[in-house]
């Protein structure tokens, strides 16, 4: 595996099943009685947030401290990231902290591609959600639920039909989901209006409908993801109330779903919005799996770029 | 003062020596030796370019570039004479600002610097800055240009046009519609869509041009469009020429080697207003330059000192040098591709700019009589581009590590040199 992970385009097919392997093992664990591994002891994991996500923050948090590894909480909002200099600033100053890696999530698109190619530091690079560029752990913690929930997709995405649904032009989640699931062998359809499809799309491997409904019955997956009102402002959609009834996971569409099909969310999710409050709480809905598991996959994510050492000597340790 | 360039091959293979005598050329001939002797060694004797989009920075981003040390670029690029863009800090708006700058070049020496007046005040798209005053003062400006910015009103932009014609003067637009291109961080397709930056579509430009055109046409004025840079604009230009439209345009060096696929390791050295295009659009520009759609090579120079660009895309500041590699760049972008002559490169880069800007004593014929504003080329070398040896002040070359055809020798400024074997001399007023 590469020394960073800043876009899904970092990993193979069989690398990224082999994260997927391995937060399976580090599930095993986790349900035993010695939930904390020694393996990344005196590592420093330095998590340097320029956005606020307190979610994200807290499940790489919670990885890295499993993993038995310091962990430097940095918060940059706030302090003047306008100039792009407190950028190269900050991550001097960590380098000079002895980061072994460094999760960062950054408002600007490539943010994580120009931490790790400046040489400005030497630590490992984790992209914890570029701009609208990409969120690899999040695709694989996706994967990882998709996976959990479908067995018969252990070894390849063959056959597996996944429905990506909402602001995919804005949506880093939608690049790498994308980008990782079609790797695997999916096959994906992104459903939203035209205004929310980037322009360069007929490049992806992908399907585009605009009409939801017709979708619905064909999907074994159906990823929602969040809509912010203020798309809304910029004339994306000319209401949400429109928007809710043309591509909302109302109780009639989630209805109409088959009977194994799953829904997912990245969250937070806007209730009523993107997706109505049964649907959010129906048995269908894996959200907070996905919460759970993100914490197992960025684990095996730590693991295997600071790590390298193999599992199963580490149970016994 | 009076000298001899001896064994000067000219575009068309003729190999004759040169007395400049005075400030202009007094002979051209064989076997002549009249003072200081300077081989030429059979390079390529040319007259000196034309550079119609060059930002100096001077005054107010003296940290970036200035007069002196944009002319030494210049010089060394092969050009005698540069055009400073208005966006200076205070604006080039008003007659003291643009005196200012042309006496700033007058003393580095080194090339002649004509400065564009702004078409607005502040650059602010508002209301009309002083153009007359400006065209009369001493800088005798004629073009005039919000160039970093659209002049997107469309009202105003008419009225600049009309009001321009008093003085023969030339209107040159930066097409870029701003609500088409708010955030816009490089041009809209495959790559952006890939990348999550936000896109810079060819319709924004083209809205601008198509609009322009068709104003320039119904009130009778010059329109002069700044680095085209997509294919849907070139056709624009190709149409409005057919209708007799006086309407002439531009590319960068840049624009006609580079596409935005380099953009995909985020490295801000690309990021570039207007931003690169795709392979297609680089193709049409070519074909437009050599057919003479594209009229001439500007080299939008636009220096940045090293923490404007050194941090996230998103932030860095839009902007690249090129007069220091300009000809080379177009030399391997057209003649090596063979879509062009030398003969056309000297049209596009010294003849043709002088002529839409007026420069009288630029883009001469070599002939006797005329002032000798010159280079000397090897066209037979090659160069690696190295960043620290550049004299820009600022680094921000995307050409970093190519390897490039052709090599400006000698530079000659009014009968002076001012470039002597790659290396500049000479510099000051000229008594």
């Amino acid at each position: 595996m590469n020394k960073h992970l800043l876009s899904i385009n970092d990993l193979s097919a069989e690398e990224a099943f082999e994260i997927l392997n391995t937060a399976s093992e580090l599930a095993k664990i986790s349900d035993g009685p010695m939930k904390k591994l020694p393996t990344l002891r005196g590592r420093t994991v330095v998590n340097l947030f320029f956005e606020d996500s307190t979610r994200t923050r807290i499940s790489f948090e919670s990885a890295a401290k499993r993993l038995s590894a310091d962990v430097i909480n940095f918060s940059a909002k706030g302090s003047s990231v306008s100039k792009g200099e407190s950028l190269k600033d900050t991550a001097q100053t960590l380098q000079a902290m002895g980061a072994d890696a460094v999760v960062i999530r950054h408002g600007a698109s490539g943010a994580a591609q120009r931490l790790a190619d400046s040489g400005w530091i030497s630590a490992s690079v984790i992209n914890a959600g570029d701009g609208t560029h990409e969120h690899p752990t999040q695709a694989l913690l996706d994967a990882y639920t998709i996976r959990s929930k479908f067995p018969q997709f252990n070894q390849s995405f063959d056959g597996l039909r996944v429905a990506i649904v909402g602001d995919i032009l804005h949506s880093r989640v939608a690049r790498s989901n994308v980008l990782l699931l079609t790797k695997l062998g999916a096959s994906v359809t992104l459903v939203a209006p035209p205004t929310l499809i980037p322009v360069g799309v007929a490049d992806w491997k992908v399907k585009v409908s605009y009409d939801l409904d017709s979708v619905l019955k064909e999907v074994d997956v159906l990823m929602m993801l969040r809509v912010q009102s203020e798309r809304m402002a910029n004339s994306f959609f000319p209401s949400e109330r429109e928007y809710s009834r043309g591509f909302g996971l109302d109780i009639t569409r989630l209805n109409s779903l088959s009977k194994n099909a799953i829904v997912m969310h990245p969250g937070p999710m806007n209730r009523g919005l993107e997706i109505s409050a049964e649907s959010a709480d129906s048995h269908k809905s894996v959200v907070l799996d996905q919460v759970s598991n993100g914490v197992l996959v960025r684990m095996a994510v730590l693991y295997q770029l600071l790590g390298g050492a193999t599992l199963t000597g580490e149970v016994s340790a | 003062m009076e000298f001899t360039i001896t064994n000067a091959r000219l575009i068309d293979d003729q190999v004759v020596d040169v007395i400049v005598s005075s400030g202009v050329i007094s002979e051209i001939g064989s076997g002549l030796n009249k003072g200081e002797k300077i081989d030429a060694e059979k390079n390529l004797l040319i007259p000196g370019l034309v550079d119609l989009h060059t930002h100096l920075r001077e005054p107010g981003r003296e940290d970036s570039e200035t007069v002196a040390t944009g002319s030494m670029a210049a010089a060394k690029g092969g050009f005698t004479a540069i055009s400073a863009m208005a966006n200076t800090f205070p604006v080039a708006d008003t007659a003291g600002v643009v005196e200012q700058v042309y006496r700033l070049g007058q003393e580095a020496g080194f090339c002649d610097v004509f400065p564009i007046g702004a078409v607005t005040q502040g650059l602010a798209g508002k209301s009309l800055a002083e153009l007359g005053a400006m065209a009369n003062s001493k800088a005798r400006v004629r073009i005039f240009s919000d160039d970093g910015k659209c002049v997107s009103d469309p009202l105003l932009m008419r009225r600049a046009l009309e009001y321009v014609k008093t003085f023969n003067g030339i209107i040159a637009q930066h097409a870029q519609e701003p609500a088409l291109t708010v955030d816009s961080q490089m041009n809209e397709g495959i790559v952006s869509s890939k990348l999550g930056l936000v896109g810079w579509p060819a319709v924004a430009e083209e809205a601008i041009i198509a609009r322009d055109i068709l104003l320039a046409e119904h009130v009778g004025s010059r329109l002069h469009i700044c680095h085209l840079t997509t294919a849907g604009g070139v056709d624009l230009v190709r149409f409005a020429k057919s209708r007799g439209i006086n309407v002439t345009a531009e590319v960068t060096p840049h624009h006609l080697l580079l596409t935005d696929d380099l953009v995909t390791n985020y490295d801000s050295v690309y990021k570039v207003n207007p931003p690169l295009r795709t392979e297609r659009d680089v193709l049409a520009l070519r074909k437009g330059l050599a057919d003479g759609t594209i009229d001439i090579v500007g080299t939008d120079h636009a220096p940045h000192p090293t923490e404007d660009k050194d941090c996230e895309w998103q932030s860095a500041a839009f902007g690249m040098v090129g007069l220091e590699t300009a000809l080379s760049v177009v030399v391997k972008a057209m003649i090596e591709t063979k879509m062009m002559t030398w003969a056309d490169l000297v049209d596009r880069m010294s003849i043709a700019p002088a002529k839409i800007a007026g420069y009288l004593h630029h883009g001469q014929i070599l002939k006797v009589g005329a002032t000798a504003n010159l280079t000397i080329i090897d066209s037979n070398a090659n160069w690696i581009v190295d960043r620290n040896r550049l004299a820009s002040k600022s680094k921000n070359t995307p050409f970093e590590g190519m390897q490039l055809p052709s090599r400006v020798v000698h530079t000659f400024l009014n009968g002076k040199q001012v470039l002597s074997n790659g290396e500049i001399v000479n510099g000051g007023a000229v008594e």
